[in-house]
């Protein structure tokens, strides 16, 4: 894990900012203060957000159960409760239909929310609350009624955790219009999104990933600012290439990288794109690469029928970037079965990084 | 100092109200259970649920509209019951009205409120200005009460240019705010309910839930809704204080209501009021009742008890109401609901703008574009468009 986190870090830093940033590095060692880039997990990068949208406004509030004493299920709620009391940090009965409906009530009346779903398989039993009462409401009120809640917690495979534990919200909820949907990879997206999903008058489902809470990230100075905001709605380039446009969000993201730190030394250039958000998504910046790079390839956990993949697709076919495919897309995503325990069936229904690599190749004709 | 400021917050003792047990020494064989405050018995008997002799009626009137006992004459003025008399009696003109108007084509879709009045009008005029309502959808009587305008009602109707949708409630800092809650006996089976009641009883809320058991959820009758003492004998389940009214019995439903409001507010716990009633019309006008219940159990409820009528015979007894009286405000409240309907029927319908508008707090660029797209193509084309009845 921590080697390839090691292989993650370099990859992040990797491409045309390397030069630049090890210049800036040694200036600042000239003038005496060296850039404090630190490295951050993201449950850290997360419980930093928290704790920076709690101080800054006193409507924001995190319900869920066991976010206050227990420190959160995942711990990302971590010392929070000690320092922001019972009014702010608030548990719950095991009740998701019971406390959704209360954020999104409060979120009426004027608080700011954050409602945490121990996984997003729980938020099935609340789906009513977050689709009907959360993302229609300003609809169906004519504007008047607006519900400023971000919901939040982990989406999609974790290891061993059976069917019924392992699903990928992404394509259910960016399904919705009233909704908005966003997906972090790295520490930064975390921090980031969370914060301005916080700020975001819409209600915002945020779809983070148990296995990504553990793994650190290098957080430039700039994204340690209290004020550090990622924008919703707009994908990032981690890696810029010229022969494939690799699109993914969350975990794969990570997959798509080391994918292409493999290619690379078969003189293969892939361009990573980190959606970051789902809905709304950024199209744009898909087309501009796929029609840079002539093919495409989508890779996300979630089922393939209906999924963040066949969006992607579609929507290259209603635009410009169709003209520049060289080869039809390629949507690659978790096995079409309910999520198997045994972990050899389990690593093998999600795509992993032997897959891109075929996928590539195959698309490539190589 | 006390005991717990010995200790580092992490390792203070959990707060006393957290344990909520009796203090027992565990020499004695006392129950020790965390999750229950109770005895041990030596006999295996299972509760029974009692159906046959249930959960009392608490009634004011009795169906003449004679006080039974003085001392719960809630002694409203007569303005007030006045007041309480033609909500009733408007509400019920509109709404035969505007049932007439559907079956006609001019309307899309009505609920009526006949038999219901009386639970509508009687908990609306035991809150305060200030209260928060949350209606299921048989509640209009409620809005009435509280001066919603016959134009608003009519403008919901026929989605025209008025309608403005729910009020958004502001927030507000007041701490003699209850909060009510209505809904009927088949809205009470959702799982939501029990996240509500649980919820409301261990936050300790000042909500009243009101529900309103008319007997039908649209052709289900309760025998097949539930098989309890209706939804009175849940409250208590939850640690919810809970009294089952006479819904007809408009003084009854003040009373419960206003006595449940004042100590919800007063000691911060929920209270349940069911109110029993009968709902005399269909379930909307997408319903046939007569496929499920016989004409002669509607009759026997319009005929031999209605909660207008009890109130109205209430208001004779007392010399507040006559005939001639009741003639001419029948006369006028139609003529007000006349009025209201035709202008709201002449009114023009929202902008065509507004089709894009309110998915989210912005108007996202893909929904802008298409709105453009629509204003030039109306530019161009909108002389085959009937856009003389919309607003610009």
């Amino acid at each position: 894990m921590a080697a390839a986190a090691g292989a993650l870090r370099r990859l992040v830093r990797g491409g045309p900012q390397q030069g630049l940033g090890r210049l800036l590095q040694l200036r600042s060692g000239i003038h005496g203060s060296a850039p404090a880039a630190v490295q951050v997990t993201v449950r850290d990068a997360l419980n930093q957000a928290l704790d920076e949208e709690l101080e800054r406004d006193e409507r924001v509030f995190l319900l869920g159960e066991e976010v206050a004493q227990y420190d959160g299920a995942y711990k990302i709620s971590r010392g929070l409760w000690k320092k922001y009391g019972d009014k702010r940090i608030i548990d719950t009965p095991i009740s998701e239909m019971g406390f959704t409906g209360i954020a999104v009530g409060a979120a009426m009346a004027g608080l700011r929310p954050i409602c945490e779903f121990m996984t997003f398989n729980f938020s099935m039993q609340a789906i009513d609350q977050v689709i009907n009462s959360a993302g229609k409401t300003l609809y169906m009120s004519a504007g008047m009624v607006s519900v400023p809640v971000v919901f939040r917690g982990p989406n999609g495979a974790s290891a061993g955790v059976g069917a019924q534990h392992s699903q990928c919200f992404a394509a259910w909820y960016g399904h919705c219009p009233g909704l908005k949907v966003v997906s972090p990879w790295s520490s930064e997206d975390a921090k980031g999104l969370l914060k301005a999903s916080v700020r975001d008058d819409n209600p915002v489902v945020m779809l983070e990933n148990e296995l990504m809470y553990g793994v650190p990230f290098e957080m430039s100075e700039e994204a340690q600012s209290k004020d550090f905001l990622v924008p919703i709605g707009k994908a990032k380039i981690e890696r810029q290439g010229t022969h494939v446009t690799l699109v993914s969000h969350s975990r794969s993201v990570g997959h798509c990288l080391e994918a292409a730190a493999v290619l690379v030394k078969e003189g293969v250039e892939c361009e990573v794109i980190n959606l970051r958000t789902i809905r709304p998504m950024d199209v744009e910046s898909i087309e501009a690469s796929v029609m840079k790079t002539n093919h495409l390839i989508t890779v996300e956990g979630g089922w393939p029928q209906f999924g963040v993949g066949a969006e992607i697709c579609a929507r290259m076919m209603e635009g410009p970037a169709f003209n520049y495919l060289d080869a039809p897309a390629v949507r690659l995503t978790g096995a079409d079965v309910p999520m198997p325990y045994a972990k050899i069936l389990e690593e093998n229904c999600l795509p992993q990084v032997k897959d891109i690599i075929f996928a590539v190749k195959k698309i490539l004709n190589i | 100092m006390s005991e717990s400021d010995a200790f580092p917050p992490h390792l203070r003792p959990v707060p006393q109200r957290v344990l909520r047990q009796q203090q027992f020494t565990s020499l004695e064989e006392k129950p020790q259970f965390p999750g229950a405050s109770a005895d041990f018995v030596d006999k295996l008997d299972f509760i029974q649920p009692n159906v046959i002799s249930g959960i009392p009626i608490y009634r004011v009137m009795d169906r003449q509209g004679q006080i039974i006992n003085p001392d719960e004459d809630p002694q409203l003025s007569q303005e007030q019951v006045l007041k309480c008399y033609k909500t009733m009696t408007l509400l019920n003109t509109m709404d035969r009205i505007l049932y007439e108007s559907q079956r006609q084509g001019r309307i899309s879709f009505y609920m009526t409120n006949y038999g219901e009045e009386g639970t509508h009008v009687g908990s609306a005029a035991a809150l305060d200005d200030t209260d928060l309502v949350f209606g299921q959808y048989r509640e209009a009587g409620v809005l009435m009460y509280r001066d919603y305008p016959l134009d608003l009602f009519m403008a919901q109707c026929y989605g025209n240019a008025s309608d403005t949708g729910k009020g958004r409630q502001m927030p507000r800092d007041n701490a003699s705010r209850a909060v009510i809650c209505y809904f009927g006996e088949g809205a009470a089976s959702e799982g939501d309910a029990h996240a509500g009641f649980n919820f409301a009883a261990t936050l300790e809320c000042p909500i009243l839930f009101f529900c309103r058991n008319n007997g039908y959820a649209i052709s289900t009758p309760t025998s097949e809704q539930y098989r309890g003492d209706g939804i009175a004998a849940r409250g208590p389940g939850y640690g919810i204080m809970s009294i089952r009214v006479d819904g007809n019995d408009i003084f009854a439903v003040y009373n419960a209501t206003r006595e449940a409001r004042r100590r919800a507010i007063a000691e911060n716990q929920p209270f349940l009021v069911e109110a029993m009633t009968y709902r005399i019309g269909h379930h909307s006008t997408s319903d046939d009742s007569s496929a499920y219940r016989s004409v002669d159990e509607v009759n026997y409820w319009d005929k031999q008890d209605h909660p207008i009528s009890r109130l109205r015979h209430h208001m004779l007894g007392r010399g507040w109401w006559d005939e001639e009286q009741e003639k001419s405000w029948r006369k006028k409240s139609r003529k007000r609901v006349m009025e209201a309907f035709e202008q709201a029927e002449r009114k023009l319908k929202p902008s065509p703008q507004h089709l894009f508008s309110d998915v989210y707090c912005e108007m996202p660029p893909h929904l802008q574009k298409q709105q453009e797209a629509l204003a030039r193509h109306l530019r161009l084309y909108g002389e085959h468009y009937p856009l003389e009845h919309f607003e610009k």
